[in-house]
């Protein structure tokens, strides 16, 4: 015990004493994270970015310009006028996400084709190709203001009222039994509308009659009820760059274990009547006992400065002990099969950034296809990743925390067992 | 009487199909040093390898007075300390911390540790820097250090693999002191090198493996017996001599070889003292050397006729 003891200490005084390690291990990850959370939307409180919009407006109709005020006056756009060249030319540069059109005499076609007697008009709308999710957005937002807006114009404005009386002369050409109903509508819709208009006059600041959304939405995260701000984007960004740094830090233990045996360290150690056992053991020990201390400081500097939350902390300390455990397997199986440091190292690198990528660690698997997250499971990082995000900001129970924590022991037993089956191999 | 410490019996060992120790067989007693010579990829290394229970024999076996030497936990291996030929140092712990790491493999802890570490740093003149890191040391230095690990636990048996690479002379020569005063107070020493002259120093009994076989295990004395020639006389003319001067040298007693070289010959004694006779015959024949001298064999001699000159690699 006394020698697993002191290989264990020495280890760690190396540790601490490699700048370069530390800085990787600890600095580099909490900067990513910090930098990657902000991306992903902070620590919820912030105000979601608005989006830039050309709005080439070539109609001079009430209509259309109701529905650029309309646009205008959304808290999700930034809207800004331009000419039809200025605008194309700005979202293929990328200042604008998108480019909105009315056409000149939109309004009255537009007016038209809601009772479907004219043709439908046509709005523009050109977007920048990488911002997809962008199009269905100001097409939404779009929609909205040409219903309310045409409609309201159409049963309330000068424009449905010239139709109206459009329509009633035309008919009036042509009276037939058929268009008896037709006309007794159009007289009715008449009707409303002087109703409508002595209505408006009296109260300037009445809105005129119209289509409006049939509904409004209750908009609510689901996240950790134990978050009261909801959710933290910082918490996945540490939970992923917590786990491939320290997956770096597993890499260099098993290199070091390399060097070790390159050198005469190895056998020195091995002459000692402690077994090549003992000595894989404690280098186990201390890579577990480094990476699970890296962790710690690295969600401490989480919850302190990004303040996210640790709502399962139980839970939190069995995952993170699971993964420490992990890694340091990880850094053994490196350590058995490489055949040299050079080589190994890049093998190992390339091995963890695959593992990191679909384990979750940089996007969230949730946006995986179905295909790639079943494939995933197969992953030991997905567990880990999971596994953080489930103690932090989903604020799951102990049962979420279990299974991350069986699965990446399982992963453990396989990476310590295909080592040791090696280095016996080996020492035969 | 010599006390037998360790004896290694029919050790053999192979990789794929080659056998790289075949039936290697000696014995170390206490206070005594061995030196272990072979050419590259003769076998010297896995032979030392099982010695100190790195490597696994596939048959025979290593004892300390009885007590087997095996791979992984052995009791026996708290008796033998390895140099390793590399430097086995942890450049950024402290002269001291290391020491006291490896110390704690073997056991050692508290006061008593502590208290070896200054013995042993005495030992190898390094108590001066006792805590700084080896990263600041020279090469002699380190050296040094590297075998100062190996004392920490008190061996009884201490092998040493090549442990002068890359030292300059004053570095080597504080090495030898350290292994002479070790050898004074009992420890028995097995020393592998390829400096011949290191092992001629040191040793006082030599064994020569090649092919993974021993070719000799004799003290210097009995090997230098084993040459046909222990000494050789150069001599100088100002012109080339004829072969009736030849053939006459040929005939000189304790001459066992004669070659021209130059405007000289070479010739191989049966010893030392056998050169005046020469000299003097070569007088009376009126033959004036401008130059002579006179040469001991050296254990290269000895290790270069018993494992031939073929390159090895």
């Amino acid at each position: 015990m006394n020698a697993i003891s002191a290989l264990v200490r020495k280890d760690i005084l190396l540790y601490l004493q490699d700048r370069r390690a530390l800085l990787l291990n600890l600095v580099m990850p909490i900067m990513l994270a910090a930098f990657f959370g902000y991306l992903f939307g902070g620590s919820g409180d912030a105000k979601t970015s608005r989006i830039d919009v050309a709005l080439v407006l070539q109609d001079a109709s009430p209509t259309a310009q109701k529905i650029a005020a309309g646009l205008k006056a959304d808290p999700n756009l930034r809207v800004t006028d331009m000419t039809a060249a200025q605008a194309e030319e700005e979202v293929r540069k990328g200042k604008q996400k998108a480019a909105v059109t009315i056409p000149a005499g939109f309004g009255d076609a537009a007016g038209q084709a809601l009772f479907g007697a004219g043709e439908k008009p046509s709005i523009k709308v050109q977007y920048d190709p990488s911002q997809q999710a962008v199009l269905a957005m100001v097409r939404g937002l779009l929609t909205q203001q040409v219903m309310q807006n045409v409609s309201a114009e159409m049963f309330g404005g000068e424009g449905g009222r010239k139709l109206a009386d459009q329509s009633l002369a035309d008919l009036e050409k042509n009276a037939s039994a058929e268009n008896a109903e037709l006309r007794s509508f159009l007289g009715n819709l008449k009707t409303f509308m002087a109703a409508e208009e002595k209505r408006t006059a009296s109260q300037p600041q009445a809105t005129k009659a119209g289509l409006t959304m049939p509904f409004t939405t209750s908009e609510q995260a689901v996240a950790s009820k134990e978050i009261a701000a909801g959710y933290n984007g910082y918490a996945h960004s540490f939970a992923g760059m917590g786990v491939q740094f320290i997956l770096f830090m597993g890499i260099d233990m098993g290199i070091g274990i390399l060097l070790a045996r390159r050198s005469g360290i190895w056998n020195r150690l091995l002459a000692a009547p402690i077994g090549a056992r003992s000595v894989l053991l404690a280098r186990a020990l201390s890579g577990a006992l480094i990476a699970f201390t890296l962790l710690c400081v690295i969600f401490a500097v989480a919850v302190v400065v990004f303040k996210i939350s640790i709502v399962n902390p139980l839970g939190f300390l069995g995952v993170g002990l699971s993964f420490a455990l992990l890694t340091s397997s990880f850094g053994l199986l490196i350590a058995a099969f490489g055949k040299t440091p050079e080589a190994a190292r890049g093998m190992a690198v390339f091995a963890t950034l695959i593992m990191v990528m679909l384990g979750g660690a940089w996007v969230p698997a949730f946006l995986f296809p179905e295909w790639v997250q079943t494939l995933t499971l197969a992953v030991p990082t997905r567990w880990a990743v999971d596994g953080f995000d489930a103690m932090t900001w989903r604020g799951l129970g102990m049962d979420a925390a279990l299974q991350a924590i069986g699965a990446q022991l399982a992963f453990t037993v396989l990476f310590a067992g295909l080592a040791a089956w090696r280095f016996g191999r080996e020492a035969r | 009487m010599a006390t037998e410490l360790l004896r290694v019996t029919q050790l053999t060992k192979a990789y794929g199909g080659r056998r790289a120790v075949d039936g290697v067989s000696f014995t170390v007693n206490r206070g005594q040093t061995v030196g272990l010579l072979g050419p590259n990829g003769a076998g010297k290394s896995t032979t030392v390898g099982m010695i100190c229970g790195l490597i696994a024999a596939d048959s025979g076996s290593v004892s300390l007075e009885g007590q087997a030497v095996t791979t992984g936990a052995c009791g026996a291996k708290r008796r033998i300390g390895f140099v390793p030929q590399d430097l086995a140092l942890y450049e950024d712990l402290s002269a001291l911390e290391n020491l006291k790491l490896f110390a704690a493999l073997y056991g050692l802890k508290g006061a008593h540790c502590r208290r070896r570490a200054d013995e042993v740093l005495a030992l190898v003149n390094l108590s001066e820097r006792a805590h700084d890191k080896p990263a600041t040391y020279s090469g002699g230095m380190k050296r040094r250090l590297n075998i100062a690990a190996a004392l920490m636990h008190d061996p009884e048996l201490l092998i040493l693999d090549e442990p002068t690479v890359g030292v300059d002379p004053q570095s080597r020569n504080a090495i030898f002191d350290t292994l002479d005063r070790l050898k004074a107070e009992g420890c028995a020493l097995i020393y592998t090198s390829h400096y011949m002259e290191e092992v001629e120093r040191l040793a006082d009994r030599i064994v020569i493996v090649d092919h993974g076989k021993v070719l000799v295990d004799d003290t210097p004395e009995g090997l230098f017996r084993k040459l046909p020639a222990h000494a050789a006389l150069r001599v100088d003319f100002d012109s080339p001599v004829g072969d009736a001067l030849l053939d006459g040298v040929r005939g000189c007693a304790g001459v066992t070889g004669v070659a021209r070289e130059g405007d000289g010959i070479e010739i191989k004694l049966a010893a030392a003292a056998d050169a005046l006779p020469v000299m003097t015959w070569l007088s009376a024949q009126g033959a004036r050397p401008t130059y002579f001298a006179t040469a001991r064999a050296s254990l290269e001699d000895i290790f270069l006729n018993l494992t031939g000159r073929t390159l090895r690699d």
